[in-house]
């Protein structure tokens, strides 16, 4: 098939190329942040805080969100929306790109290359994902304007009463996802493979567990059918936890969550895969970063007493957190220029926190200004077409659907 | 193109495309077309790509579920109790755990009663049950033994065996502190219309006998596929997923019951000129076939043996060089095999008993810290030159037991990396050949 004919044409060189990149990104210490909402998603967020969206805006934004001139200790990428990759830091001294002054702190520009979710016409409430059309035209010309990795988002849904999800939808979405690594990496691009599993629902962490080891066995076992090189792609899942709906008696203790990440990646992800990347998916700031530091604390621990040098989990686990190391930066520069310093020190303190997360060695407290709030958002990603069937799982107060006239672009 | 100059157009995610206006109207037409297409198409790749989709029920792959169904409550199909429900199953992770402990390594001596006879009679001993007790019974009361070896595999006869002086073999291992295993296949069987591919034979009743071993003692079951390689068409797609179906059941057999599964995908080392990168690619694929057929069969992989082939090339082509196997051998695995698998056993397969040594240190060099055991199931590599200096006389058992020792020692110090090269006690064997041998190893 056309994606392994693809991948079995990369050169030693390509390969080469793309596993420094990886390796890059996936490193001690560093992370990424996921800066790549789409227009409506960010807009939705933009005018929950009184701001207007537009263009200017959007620039600005991101102006604060990458400009800490540590950024670089604490971040190895920074995932971008096609349109901010033209877009200029008009506080930089030289005016530069934003590309380009990412990558003068040693900040990897990556991008997102996907067009949004589509329901699946045989199952309404399961998705697909757009993008496919032109993608190796526009990986070329995003790698033209220096990105050097990639991002594309497949979501599964959990839901016991219906039956969800079903075999064929994690078929459709791994074969998608293998096909959109391999043309990636025949443009240079690493890409990170992200097959999300939604938090919404009321089922266990347990199920959660089971149902992210399907997915991930999926996803592997189509990755290699169509030889996709796994040492210049990464991971970028849920971490395990039970759904949003489900009791809080029984819910278990965040050890024990973490416990349930490890065993499940441990049980699907070939030790070539250079690094692991959690979403934060709508857990607070403060939540992520403890969970991530709980995580690699548990990681260093051997897994078998009998043979205490071996490595538990052979991928760096990190993190590619887009609301988790937003959300307060957002609040506290509010559109305001005045708020530029402060917000700009807020987004250094959240990815230097989650950079010792990853060391696991975070220690509080934490420079969240949002304590508690939940940053859960439903239905993220659906275009105009979706038919945004009813059913469990959609919160009233929080039905968010994205519904915008240019239909396509979403998160 | 056509005549008319080409516009920029800014696309709907704003990106800037190059587009002539008359494929701008023919996109716009046909972009609902498109994506109806594209969602028949998808299924279509899907069901190409995996193509084990063929064996997915309709009903599940067309879920449309009613409304009305809400409020019944359907345990979710992918979600299988099986780990939670198997009493054995920590147990099992534990055995799997302590196999695969550090410096130790699988005694595999379970041959059939037919391969066991042609090599004894190699050596001029007859193929009798008493000499084939004697045979095990040198390799499982060698002094010393259970430093280096963590497992034995045995044939089903051999299982009820005892010493001469009537102490059953179980109970001598257990002595040892090496933890019996089983063969539980019943051999190769031809699969017609290929060139001399096999599937293995055995799942029928296998839950009654596992049983029945486990009562017996033994901890680990072992049933080996074989999979022909050469530079073009084998082995066909045909083989390798009966050869993975099977495996795949065997095991979730072998764990219903108590038994940890030593899965053995074997690549097996054959004539022809075929390249070392030929063989990684082959072994790859079945692996990660092999690992995505345990999954959809609920095998826990934390309780699990994998027993795979190092990557050589082809028996006509020139032996690789131990960092060249090495570094294949560690790239195949890091591919495809998760870290849950506690350990990683390397069959010898046809390597010369030095050979099999300083390439398993090798490995330890190649990647040091592995999440998995890099570690050693060997028969012939442990036990050629044991029989040799054996030969069915009593006056050269304790000379045998010796060399028995000394070659599971050298293999657990290059399991620690730290073997002397040089020190062989096998030094400069040639490669130890045998023939696939079809028929059925029930006997």
């Amino acid at each position: 098939m056309e994606a392994a004919k693809l991948a079995a044409q990369l050169t030693q060189h390509q390969k080469n190329a793309l596993e420094t990149i990886a390796n890059q990104m996936a490193r001690p210490g560093r992370g990424l942040l996921a800066a790549d909402e789409s227009v409506p998603t960010l807009g939705k967020r933009l005018v929950a805080a009184g701001l207007v969206n537009d263009e200017e805006m959007r620039r600005a934004y991101r102006e604060v969100l990458f400009s800490h001139p540590d950024l670089g200790e604490y971040l190895s990428g920074a995932i971008l929306f096609s349109e901010t990759l033209g877009q200029r830091a008009v506080k930089d001294a030289e005016g530069r790109l934003f590309p380009a002054l990412l990558q003068s702190k040693g900040v990897l520009p990556g991008v997102k290359v996907d067009l949004g979710l589509e329901p699946l016409d045989y199952s309404a409430r399961e998705t697909h994902t757009k993008g496919m059309n032109d993608l190796m035209e526009r990986c070329q010309e995003f790698y033209a304007q220096g990105a050097r990795f990639a991002k594309w988002r497949a979501v599964i849904r959990i839901d016991e009463a219906a039956n969800l999800p079903t075999r064929a939808c994690m078929q459709i979405n791994s074969a998608e996802l293998a096909r959109y690594a391999a043309i990636c990496q025949a443009c240079g691009l690493v890409p990170i493979v992200e097959p999300e599993i939604l938090i919404e629902g009321a089922h266990s962490a347990e199920t959660f567990a089971r149902v992210t080891e399907a997915a991930l066995s999926e996803v592997y076992y189509t990755l290699a059918q169509a030889k996709v090189f796994l040492e210049g792609t990464l991971l970028k899942p849920q971490m395990i936890m039970p759904g949003v709906d489900s009791p809080s008696e029984g819910r278990p203790r965040p050890e024990e969550a973490a416990r349930r990440t490890l065993e499940a990646l441990r049980r699907r992800v070939p030790p070539a895969v250079p690094g692991v990347v959690f979403l934060s998916g709508g857990q607070t700031e403060e939540q992520a970063t403890q969970n991530l530091n709980l995580i690699n604390q548990l990681a260093k621990q051997p897994a078998s007493s009998l043979r205490p040098s071996s490595t538990t989990c052979p991928w760096i686990l990190s993190f590619s957190f887009g609301r988790s190391l937003q959300a307060s930066v957002l609040a506290t520069w509010d559109g305001k220029d005045e708020n530029y310093e402060k917000a700009m020190e807020v987004a250094g303190a959240l990815a230097k926190a989650n950079a010792q997360a990853q060391l696991g060695e975070y220690q509080g407290p934490h420079p969240s200004v949002l304590k508690g709030q939940s940053l859960h958002e439903t239905n993220r990603g659906w275009g105009a077409s979706a038919r945004v069937g009813g059913g469990k799982g959609e919160s009233a107060a929080g039905a968010t659907a994205t519904v915008s006239p240019s239909g396509e672009t979403a998160a | 193109m056509m005549g008319k100059a080409p516009s920029l157009v800014t696309g709907l995610d704003g990106f800037r495309h190059v587009r002539s206006p008359r494929i701008q109207t023919m996109a716009n037409k046909k972009l609902k077309l498109c994506q109806a297409m594209k969602i028949f198409s998808s299924l279509l790749l899907a069901s190409l790509v995996t193509t084990c989709s063929a064996f997915v029920p309709l009903n599940q792959v067309l879920n449309v579920t009613p409304i009305k169904t809400r409020g019944r409550f359907t345990a979710l199909k992918m979600v299988s109790r099986a780990e939670k429900e198997n009493p054995y199953m920590e147990e099992l992770k534990a055995n799997a755990r302590k196999i695969g402990g550090r410096g130790r390594g699988i005694l595999a001596s379970d041959e059939s009663n037919a391969t066991t006879g042609k090599r004894l009679e190699a050596v001029g001993v007859e193929n009798t049950e008493e000499n084939r007790r004697k045979w095990r019974e040198l390799l499982y009361t060698a002094p010393g033994l259970g430093q280096y070896i963590s497992g034995a595999i045995m044939f089903d006869e051999t299982l009820y065996q005892k010493t001469a002086e009537g102490k059953p073999f179980v109970d001598v291992l257990a002595e040892q502190n090496i933890i019996p295993g089983i063969k539980v296949d019943t051999g190769l069987q031809n699969m017609f219309g290929t060139d001399g591919e096999t599937a293995t034979q055995g799942l029928d009743g296998l839950g009654d006998r596992c049983k029945a071993y486990y009562t017996q003692g033994a901890r680990f079951a072992k049933w080996r596929a074989v999979l022909k390689v050469d530079d073009r068409d084998l082995p066909s797609e045909k083989a390798i997923w009966e050869n993975a179906h099977a495996l795949a059941r065997y095991a979730a057999i072998a764990q219903e019951n108590g038994l940890v599964p030593i899965v053995e995908p074997e690549v097996t080392l054959g004539p022809g000129t075929y390249s070392i990168e030929r063989t990684a690619f082959i072994s790859e694929r079945v692996n990660s076939i092999v690992m995505n057929w345990l999954n959809r069969y609920d095998v826990v992989l934390d309780a699990i043996l994998l027993k795979p082939n190092m990557i050589l090339p082809g028996l006509d082509a020139p032996i690789a060089s131990k960092e060249e196997v090495a570094k294949y051998t560690v790239q195949v695995m890091k591919r495809s095999i998760p870290p849950a698998v506690p350990s990683i056993h390397f069959l010898s397969g046809g390597m010369g008993e030095e050979e099999a040594t300083l390439n398993l240190q090798q490995l330890q060099k190649e990647y040091p810290d592995s999440p998995w055991s890099l570690t050693f199931s060997y028969g012939r590599a442990l036990q050629s030159s044991t029989l040799k200096t054996w030969s069915g006389k009593q006056e050269n058992w304790k000379a045998a037991q010796d060399i028995l020792v000394k070659l599971a020692q050298a293999n657990s110090q290059a399991q620690l990396g730290q073997f002397v090269e040089g020190t062989h006690p096998s030094p400069g064997g040639g490669r130890i050949l045998q023939a696939l041998r079809l028929g059925g190893a029930g006997k």
